[in-house]
């Protein structure tokens, strides 16, 4: 199978490689279609985003105005925070030109003169591999002002680099772009959406890291390939993270739609010790756990996955063991959702902060089986009430691993209930215990 | 005591400022620049950001606080931040956390006494695959144990 995003060619992350690979030949190509054509392409080719959605990109794209008296900005969303998610560092380390490429065939196409590269504050090192590979391809004329002669077009843009300073909220697209524009990181009311009102109130498009590097190959080779590739509704490569309990973790390029089992087996290497799945979070930490009972026959691709009641998101693929407790993994997600949350909305501010003490209390042995009805009815409160999907992100995988491994989590339940008093002299009054004997 | 930029990096924040059409937009690089300067985000540092981005400081503030890494009072020269997220937890990230914080005697965003060292109990930094890590200022330390993980506190001592 021919990888797009990760190809296996030794020093592609340097720009004579790469350029003797074809390298910018898409965008030559691509400059020479109309704008709408490129969109076209790409959105005949079935792209969807790799950032969790899985939207059409080309269909993003073209909501972006035709004709606008402000300029349009392209944001390249290299946030990746979610837990289990670990493939953009890939792409800025080894393939941070096609990455470029990308960028500049997609702001032809929407009409972009700006870009950013948005990158977490963790990744100093990858932020400074890909301020190098800018650098390069600046110097090369491959972006800037220098593209014109280069490409033999009147088409250039600029791009550059902003690094994030540990916000996991920030990889939401609203409130990428209020950190972008300095503000605190809060994500904003949709409608107006971005293709309307975006970066400084002009019309922007969001796209992940790995779509965008997607988008040379598609020109380079056309719809119809890349159409061919995987699910026929999800269809092209997927960078598969896959984590925990695996013998050889890792980030893996296959098809779209390949089997869960295969990925873990195969590509991972196994379970490790052989031992049995308990649980694999396919998407990142926010996305519904599976029961590792039932995994038979599921596809990595969003629409298998819905079906199977999980999603894709980030293909950040976590595997737990038969010897996991799911507990001390619900509280660790939950307690990071509560740390992440922004504050914004009242029902994710504070339901996430329940949802952890709530998952603390039956930690420490205390909690009831009508806590684990709280868990999941403050869970349903959250859901689909807050402006973003922190909410959902924070919900979900309570509510289904509380649903799914109701057996696991009623082994840490108390049968016998104390009721805690904190006022021990008042409850005390009327008994035989001579520190109660006060008078009032 | 007023801080100041050096010319090198007023030099590096003008660049900053030319990557977008606002001057408030160039905040976090030049919150960046600040700290790799003098450590921690102080309020004469917050001062000096926004006289020179012409911005309020409300708005240097408002900023500083909402991101984890900006840190408004001095940390350890080595800055020793472990993941214990899910991914790192299920091959022993806790476990590490335990031991490095026990080493060092040093709770959940402690400095020892000496400045020398810092400590920092931190989320998912896309280490997955790599997990336990541990992250040393810039610099990860991937594929850890306990061991291995002891052993890079104590090559800093």
């Amino acid at each position: 199978m021919e990888k797009i995003v990760l190809p296996d060619i030794p020093n592609f992350d340097k720009i004579e490689v790469y350029k003797k690979h074809g390298g910018f030949g898409a965008a030559k190509k691509a400059f020479k279609m109309t704008s709408d054509d490129v969109i076209d392409t790409v959105k005949k080719s079935g792209l969807r985003g790799r950032g969790g959605a899985a939207f059409s990109a080309g269909l993003k794209w073209s909501f972006m105005p035709k004709t606008t008296d402000k300029p349009k900005y392209l944001c390249i969303n290299g946030d990746e925070s979610e837990p289990g998610s670990f493939k953009d560092r890939q792409i800025f380390e080894y393939n941070p030109f096609q990455l470029i490429e990308g960028i500049l065939i997609t702001c032809y196409a929407i009409g972009a003169k700006s870009a950013y590269i948005y990158i977490r504050g963790e990744y100093h090192k990858w932020v400074k591999l890909m301020q190098e590979a800018l650098e390069t391809a600046y110097k090369d004329g491959f972006v800037g002002e220098k593209m014109k002669k280069t490409f033999g077009t009147d088409f250039s843009c600029e791009i550059y680099i902003h690094k994030g300073a540990g916000a996991y909220i920030c990889g939401e697209e609203s409130s990428l772009m209020n950190s972008l524009e300095g503000h605190r990181g809060y994500p904003r009311i949709k409608p107006p959406f971005p293709a309307s009102k975006g970066l400084w109130g002009c019309p922007t498009t969001i796209n992940n890291v790995e779509t965008i590097t997607n988008v040379p190959k598609i020109i380079e080779k056309g719809w119809e390939w890349f159409s061919k590739i995987g699910a026929e509704k999800h269809p092209g490569t997927i960078l598969y993270g896959i984590s925990g309990h695996v013998n050889k973790p890792g980030v893996y390029e296959r098809p779209s739609g390949t089997l869960l089992l295969d990925l873990i087996n195969n590509e991972a290497g196994g379970v490790i010790g052989n031992k049995k799945i308990k649980c694999v979070i396919p998407g990142g930490s926010s996305m519904p756990p599976l029961r590792g009972d039932q995994l038979e026959g599921i596809k990595m691709d969003a629409d298998s996955l819905r079906a199977a009641g999980s999603a894709i998101g980030t293909a950040g693929i976590m595997v737990m063991d038969e010897d996991t407790n799911l507990l001390k993994v619900l509280l660790r997600i939950s307690r990071f959702y509560h740390h992440e949350s922004c504050g914004q909305c009242t029902p994710c501010r504070e339901g996430t902060g329940w949802l952890e003490k709530t998952l603390r209390r039956l930690d420490s042995g205390n909690g009831t089986s009508a806590d684990l009805d709280l868990l999941i009815s403050v869970a349903n409160n959250i859901e689909g009430n807050t402006i973003c999907a922190l909410g959902e992100a924070a919900a979900w995988p309570v509510k289904f691993m509380v649903d799914r491994f109701r057996d696991e989590f009623e082994k840490y339940v108390k049968t016998d209930v104390v009721i805690p008093v904190n006022n021990k002299v008042h409850s005390m009054r009327n008994t035989a215990n001579p520190l109660a004997n006060i008078k009032h | 005591m007023a801080f100041k930029f050096t010319e090198e990096n007023t030099r590096r924040i003008d660049l900053a400022r030319k990557k977008y059409p606002t001057a408030l937009a160039a905040i976090m690089d030049t919150v960046w620049i600040a700290q790799e300067q003098n450590g921690y985000i102080s309020d004469e540092v917050m001062t000096e950001i926004a006289l020179i981005l012409g911005i309020d400081k409300v708005q240097v503030l408002s900023v500083v606080t909402f991101y984890t890494m900006y840190f408004t009072k001095p940390m350890g020269k080595h800055h020793v931040q472990v993941c214990t997220n899910v991914s790192c937890m299920l091959r022993g990230g806790a476990e590490i956390y335990d031991e490095v914080s026990k080493s060092l005697g040093l709770e959940h965003l402690g400095v020892s006494t000496d400045g020398k060292f810092s400590l920092e109990e931190v989320e998912c930094m896309g280490s997955c695959g790599t997990a336990p890590m541990i992250a040393v200022n810039e610099d990860y330390y991937e594929n850890l144990d306990k061991d291995k993980a002891l052993e890079i506190i104590k090559s800093l001592q």
